[in-house]
């Protein structure tokens, strides 16, 4: 596949906002239990804004890849088929349940855990959502296997939680180590579950061939020509067109920029005290995890490219 | 239930791709229309068709064999891209199983052609909806036509009747017998799409005396005997 910018910005963003909302919704549910102090309303406030930032800015992100922004409201009508249909309806009740969660916290609502509730319940249902839009199309075979989902939901839930690290380190600097702690351990479960994916993914072979795409036995077959002299939305959305060297250093890039480089920092700024590293741990696993959504797109190869095989 | 199909016989394309322009010009000024182009003087021209002719070399030399393959929206039974279809934009008639997109709900979101595994749907790029063939829905049922000409515009254009059309859920319709009678296959049957359009798979090459007898035409023979 073609990865487009925006649905790659979408999907980050969205999920940095959701990690965000389950990290804070974590601390407020261990400080009830007495695990750890309480922070501040300003923690959750800040929080709840950083994420309401996120998941509009990947809410805006989401209209750049429409050929008629002003119809998206049409997209909540097919919920009963449609993952991208539940995922239009899931993402503005989520960002109003977080808006809400903030509210709460400014005003000192009590019931603010049982928001926070609502709003990680949408959050789990918003990962679902997101990703089987991905997972549902069985024979784009690289993204049809549930660690597509565990992926979203484990990469989503390290950026956020290290976003929360970070602002915990400016507003309540008593929470950082454990928040830093929590987003190693996530980070480095992503790791393992994003390399059983590439280790699977690697070893996967196309049902499809272009035997059985033209239905012709043969084992040699040549195509001679596409049907198109200048090619055609076929030939410029499903293939990325970047060098096999391009694709692998995305690759690489990736596996250092989201979880080697900041498990290192992480683990620096539990013995130092000042935010700066964790800071700089966020920017890089961001970096990190924008590179890894466009390697799960270009991976993916459709069948449909079967029928223009001088382009593959 | 009425499936409206093509089948498409691999023995008698010709690759003259007749069947891509005529369906280009018939929809162009039809009901789905414009089918816009991009640059169609230039140098890179690209643009907005629902059939397509590909043509592919099958065995090694000097044993080979040229295949002409028309390629357009095969009609599943099953379409993976309307269910997927977040507006509702893509459908599937029950009165007759054409696969359509309907023009004025699609946004354009790409998601369809995503999950279309036969790549059949085009993006309109100047008017931002997706498209595709709809078996000339609005010619085949039109009462001011003649009756010959209510078919889909490729199968009209089609110089050596390549093309059949018609009800493949009807077993004494033309296209279920020549499916029945021609071994008719259905393109990547792995997936369970269950497309209706089928193709007749190329026969072996016969010689051409054995062709000759075989069509009757030998010269030495009256009504089937051999001259006295």
């Amino acid at each position: 596949m073609n990865p487009a910018w925006s649905v790659i910005l979408l999907t980050t963003l969205i999920g940095l906002g959701q990690g965000l909302l389950l990290a804070m919704f974590g601390v407020e549910v261990a400080s009830r239990l007495a695990l750890t102090g309480a922070p501040a309303a300003v923690f959750y406030l800040a929080g709840s804004a950083l994420s309401v930032l996120c998941l509009g800015g990947g809410l805006l992100a989401s209209f750049f890849h429409l050929g008629h922004p002003e119809r998206a409201w049409r997209a909540a009508a097919m919920w009963r088929t449609s993952w991208l249909s539940r995922e239009v309806i899931v993402l503005p009740a989520f960002i109003a349940a977080v808006t809400a969660y903030g509210a709460a916290h400014f005003y000192g609502w009590s019931c603010s855990l049982w928001i926070g509730a609502t709003a990680a319940l949408l959050a789990i249902a918003l990962f679902i959502c997101t990703a089987m839009i991905y997972i549902c199309l069985k024979f784009l075979q690289e993204w049809h296997t549930p660690l597509t989902l565990v992926n979203f939901i484990l990469l989503g839930c390290a950026s956020g939680l290290l976003a929360a690290a970070v602002l915990a380190g400016f507003v309540w600097p008593l929470l950082m180590p454990a928040l830093a702690l929590v987003a190693g351990i996530v980070t480095a479960a992503a790791a393992v579950t994003r390399g059983m994916t590439l280790a699977r993914n690697a070893l996967l072979r196309p049902a499809s061939t272009l035997q059985s795409a033209i239905g012709i036995s043969d084992p040699k077959i040549a195509q001679k020509a596409q049907g198109a002299m200048g090619g055609s939305f076929n030939t410029r959305e499903f293939f990325h067109r970047r060098t096999l060297q391009f694709v692998r250093s995305a690759k690489w890039f990736f596996l250092t920029a989201a979880f080697a480089l900041p498990l290192l920092l992480i683990a620096l700024s539990l013995t130092a005290a000042p935010p700066r590293l964790l800071t700089l741990a966020f920017a890089v696993q961001f970096a990190g995890l924008l590179a890894e959504r466009w390697f799960f797109f270009a991976q993916a190869r459709h069948p449909q490219n079967l029928y223009y095989q001088v382009i593959s | 239930m009425k499936q409206l199909a093509l089948v498409i016989d691999l023995n008698v394309c010709v690759g003259c791709h007749a069947c891509a322009t005529s369906c280009k010009e018939w929809n162009t000024g039809g009901a789905a229309g414009p089918l816009t182009d991009q640059n169609p003087y230039g140098k890179d021209p690209s643009g907005t068709f629902f059939n397509r002719v590909q043509t592919y070399e099958v065995g090694e030399f000097p044993a080979t064999e040229t295949v002409h393959f028309p390629k357009s929206c095969l009609h599943c039974e099953d379409p993976p891209c309307v269910p997927v279809c977040p507006t509702g934009a893509s459908y599937k008639r029950a009165e007759d199983g054409i696969v359509l997109v309907d023009y004025d709900k699609c946004i354009g979101c790409k998601y369809c052609a995503w999950a279309c595994p036969y790549g059949a749907r085009e993006i309109d790029e100047q008017q931002q909806v997706m498209k595709k063939c709809t078996l000339c829905v609005d010619r085949i049922y039109d009462t001011a036509l003649p009756e010959s000409e209510r078919k889909p515009a490729c199968v009209i254009a089609c110089p050596t009747s390549a093309r059949l059309f018609g009800d493949v859920h009807d077993p004494a319709s033309d296209v279920s017998k020549a499916i029945a009678e021609h071994g008719g296959y259905a393109l990547m049957p792995e997936w369970g799409t269950r497309p209706a359009n089928q193709y007749l798979p190329k026969q072996p090459k016969q010689s051409v005396a054995a062709a000759t007898v075989a069509r009757g035409m030998d010269p030495r023979t009256i009504d089937g005997a051999m001259k006295p």
